[in-house]
């Protein structure tokens, strides 16, 4: 006899769990976690060293680096100054939950206040896969055009905080601010926003001031 | 692309639910899959036949239940379907919009033998 069993289970529940495990772990060493996701070359490795380098002396910082083959991104990090710590995945286009956590088995947590963990460059499959960090950071860069909220929805979608990096090169690109920012606030109304240089280094202190005003936030919830 | 996580995840998920039921063997498998979710086309087939195999599942037809992208507009109270390139409401143009329907991304049900 065929029947139909009623399942309505979210596919990808099974990292949803570990990411919750991760988080968990983060909490009891009062870690704070960001998740940093972009295209590659939209400058998520330029942000870690400017991040790292801004936070010097005020935050412990470790870096955890999604790639796919090489070490060179964990190494600008920690030539920048900061505990890094590269994880290759190996083909996979995205960190996963159980990546991080072998990730996270290879920091000393107690000696990190702040974890910054730059994802695989990719604007599609990150979005899927929940890691477990407490806020999730979409670098866009303006080179890439003003059309990438319409094609990649999701990542738009899934994201605490958006930072537009290269605005140096505004003049030089036919990049539509209006249009961007309309599908931005359609997919995530009100996202907080940080347009940027890497290159010139400003705006960069919003950036870290809002970092610092988040990472105060989450030692105030956990006293 | 993660076609084979996502497809190794639908299989952990049906044979949970299988064995729960007693099934001998899984003939389908219904998915929900939204406009704005996530990008899974029908070549996750392919993969199923890669990871079923010797399995209680081995040979089960994936159907796919599409859920287009579906906005409300906050100031007109509009509710339309948006075209892929632009989200302005149809009506008034406003970008203050809310997103009803297209993040689905589920395991609906399964049909089974017993």
């Amino acid at each position: 006899m065929t029947i139909r069993v009623p399942v309505v289970e979210n596919i990808l529940s099974a990292n949803d769990r570990l990411a919750a495990d991760n988080r968990q772990r983060l909490d009891r060493s009062n870690v704070f976690a960001l998740n940093l996701m972009a295209s590659p070359g939209a400058g998520k490795t330029s942000l870690v060293e400017r991040t790292v380098r801004a936070l010097a002396g005020q935050v412990r910082l470790a870096v955890i680096d999604g790639d796919i083959a090489t070490s060179l991104d964990a190494d600008r990090a920690a030539a920048a100054g900061a505990v890094a710590i590269q994880i290759n995945t190996g083909g996979e286009c995205h960190l996963d939950a159980v990546m991080l956590q072998n990730g996270i088995n290879q920091l000393d947590l107690s000696q990190v206040d702040l974890l910054l963990v730059e994802n695989v460059g990719n604007l599609v499959c990150p979005a899927s896969f929940k890691l477990g960090t407490h806020r999730s950071v979409l670098v866009a860069s303006i080179p890439e055009g003003d059309d990438k909220p319409y094609k990649y929805p999701a990542t738009y979608q899934g994201v605490d905080a958006l930072i537009i990096n290269k605005m140096d090169l505004l003049p030089y690109v036919p990049f539509r601010m209006d249009y961007f920012r309309r599908g931005v606030e359609a997919l995530n109304p009100g996202l907080v926003t940080f347009p940027l240089s890497c290159q010139t280094g400003e705006g960069i202190q919003n950036w870290t001031d809002w970092i610092l005003k988040q990472l105060k936030a989450y030692r105030r919830s956990k006293s | 692309m993660h076609e084979l996580p996502v497809t190794e995840s639908v299989l952990e998920i049906t044979l949970r639910h299988a064995q729960a039921a007693e099934a001998k063997h899984v003939n389908e498998i219904h998915l929900v899959i939204g406009e704005l979710a996530s990008i899974i086309d029908d070549s996750v087939q392919f993969y199923w036949d890669i990871v079923s195999k010797d399995t209680i599942a081995e040979g089960a037809r994936l159907n796919f239940r599409r859920i287009p992208a579906e906005m409300l507009c906050y100031d007109c109270q509009t509710r339309f379907f948006p075209s892929s390139d632009d989200y302005a409401c149809p009506n008034c143009g406003s970008a203050r919009l809310k997103i009803v329907a297209g993040n689905e991304f589920f395991v609906e049900a399964i049909d089974i033998e017993t």
